[in-house]
């Protein structure tokens, strides 16, 4: 399992930095997206896998291993951040295109100094 | 509860101002008022950090290791105290107009809610609060920066969150990847558990993560190419509030951090940041004189000094370390100033192209000779806090034997000192270039949009003034960040539990 998330989020990483490095702005969006779950995926791995276990423990009863709820509590976290920052980068994409007309990183460019 | 309250007070006058009714003079003076509530939180907890150590909040009293814990030592009081100084003097400058569609589209709410964001990114004991309060400050400034929509302003919106956004990435990644080894993120905790755990791979692949995203953060070279590219474009009191505070929240991140997770004096990384903050002098320097736009040309000098603000960490001796931050303290001061001494060309002459500048000096020389405080500041002419600051740089180099340094940010002093009087003499010196062609005169220049700046400019003055005391008070707040023991011991206690794993 550990060994498909890492290939996972390895695969995420790359197609969001090269989709990042292209010149079009909606290219750059999905690279963002993809890059974010990337690391959330990483901090899962990262973190250790456990299969079925919920990361709650009665009192006294301390059952290992239990799945670690902190993690959980991080890419929730990334989650919501990167919704957000993600819906951001829409509407700013989405006003570049109605200004300029294109989507294109180059044609955007007026100040050549 | 004091700690919280720099976050707190702006994130209650965002709220205020988001519910009141759109009336420009009352949003600016409520605003204006928020700010000044902040600077004296941060001044009371400056004062109680100096009267009795490093101040701990748990937020709703989790013990340390499991909930949040909000710290300040003098490197983060200092830094405070320097966030809600330059809050004050931005919110003031809108007293001088803020365009009112900016204004209905919530620009007096988003300013605070910087604020808020880095006030919080200095106090925070957690690393991932830290990556919280970076993403805050980051969505309150994009918005800021992209409320506007001329195309220039669009492209380096374009540019800004797109790199911004990579650091966050970067900086996440490092953190789950720390997380996984360390199993905690209370700073104090990781800095008691990590180094035991740590092995070399590990180490420089997870310094070499955090470098870049505080690298990209701060404008490091060879990660500043968005910074020029951007902190143009914004109406000047964004501008300066960026200017001043962003990139220093990068360096702030970039020290605290390192200092407490990676006190290995002699690993690679910071061999690496050593060349780094170097090269960033140099490449920062010759960019600006190759400039032919005020505010393009203090970006420039923006990532240039960045790098004497990196070196202090990347010699790691107390020295240096306190060098470094007293060049923080000036370089904010002086660089805000300058980005809103840039809104009074806007203002009378509609553009910051500094061939169609000139003759402010014979027009208001009062306002002329005020503005040559933060140039020759900035220049490092002495006795100005500029020339403090670089000695307190460059003699700790001298004193740790890298002459090379020392000489190369020697010579950078000069290419600043080149490029300031280049500024000076073609935006306030030379006679005005073009004869006004509307029969109008340009406008006079108030009160209004010179308070602020003579404002930052005394306090620029006080901190040459008391340049003593600062320096003294920098030094203990280096030892205080190499010392990392007592950091441990004031957020954890004595005896606390590690954290489960």
């Amino acid at each position: 399992m550990e060994l498909l998330l890492a290939i996972i989020a390895g695969v995420l990483y790359a197609s969001g930095l090269y989709l990042m490095l292209r010149r079009r702005l909606a290219q750059l969006i999905i690279g963002l997206g993809l890059l974010s779950n990337g690391s959330n995926i990483l901090i899962l791995s990262a973190a250790g896998v456990t299969r079925a276990k919920p990361p709650l423990i009665t009192q006294g009863m301390i059952m290992e291993p239990f799945a670690d709820p902190v993690p959980q509590s991080l890419i929730l976290t990334a989650i919501v951040i990167g919704f957000g920052v993600l819906a951001f980068s829409l509407v700013l994409a989405h006003r570049v295109h109605q200004s300029a007309g294109s989507d294109d990183i180059d044609t955007i460019r007026t100040d050549r100094a | 509860m004091l700690l919280a309250l720099p976050t707190l007070v702006p994130l209650v006058t965002a709220i205020v101002l988001h519910l009141l009714p759109h009336r420009s003079r009352l949003l600016r003076v409520v605003a204006f008022a928020g700010s000044l509530g902040a600077l004296a939180a941060a001044v009371s907890i400056f004062v109680r950090v100096q009267q009795s150590g490093i101040q701990v909040l748990q937020v709703a009293s989790w013990p340390a290791p499991f909930g949040i814990s909000l710290v300040a030592d003098v490197f983060s009081a200092l830094m405070i105290v320097m966030v809600s100084v330059i809050g004050v003097a931005v919110t003031g400058t809108s007293f001088a107009g803020v365009d009112p569609r900016r204004e209905a589209f919530g620009y007096h709410q988003l300013i605070q809610l910087v604020l808020m964001g880095v006030a919080g990114a200095f106090l925070t004991g957690d690393i991932f609060n830290l990556y919280v309060w970076f993403e805050v400050m980051l969505i309150g400034s994009f918005v800021l920066m992209s409320l506007y929509r001329t195309r220039a302003q669009l492209h380096a919106a374009v540019t800004y969150v797109g790199l911004n956004l990579l650091a966050s990435a970067f900086l996440l990644t490092a953190i789950g990847l720390l997380y996984g080894q360390a199993g905690t993120l209370n700073l104090a905790d990781l800095a008691r558990a990590w180094p035991a755990r740590r092995t070399p791979g590990l180490d420089a692949a997870l310094s070499m993560l955090f470098l870049t995203a505080f690298g990209i953060k701060a404008g490091l070279f060879p990660l500043f190419f968005w910074l020029p590219a951007s902190y143009h474009t914004p109406p000047t009191a964004v501008g300066a509030l960026l200017a001043g505070l962003l990139t220093k929240v990068g360096v702030y991140a970039m020290i605290r951090v390192f200092t407490l997770l990676f006190p290995d004096p002699t690993a690679s990384v910071y061999k690496v940041l050593l060349v780094l903050s170097a090269v960033t002098m140099v490449v920062g320097l010759i960019g600006a004189l190759a400039q032919r736009d005020f505010r393009r040309v203090l970006s420039f000098n923006l990532v240039g000094h960045i790098g004497f603000t990196t070196v202090g960490l990347a010699l790691w001796t107390p020295a240096a370390l306190g060098g470094s931050i007293l060049y923080v303290l000036h370089h904010m001061l002086v660089i805000s100033t300058l980005f809103l001494v840039s809104g009074l060309f806007l203002r009378q002459k509609r553009t910051t192209d500094l061939s169609a500048l000139g003759g402010l000096y014979r027009s208001q020389p009062a306002v002329a000779g005020l503005m040559l405080i933060p140039v020759f500041s900035l220049a490092g002419i002495p006795p100005l806090s500029g020339f403090v600051a670089k000695v307190a740089v460059v003699a700790p180099m001298l004193g740790a034997g890298q002459y090379l340094l020392a000489a190369v940010a020697l010579c950078v002093s000069l290419l600043t000192m080149l490029s300031m009087a280049r500024l000076w003499e073609e935006a306030f010196w030379k006679p005005a270039s073009v004869p006004s062609s509307s029969s109008v005169p340009p406008p006079r220049l108030g009160v209004p949009i010179v308070a602020p700046i003579a404002f930052l400019v005394s306090l620029t003055i006080a901190l040459t003034a008391l340049a003593g005391p600062v320096s003294s008070l920098t030094m203990r707040a280096a030892e205080q960040l190499l010392d990392r023991n007592a950091y441990v011991r004031a957020v954890l206690g004595d005896e606390v539990p590690r954290a489960a794993r």
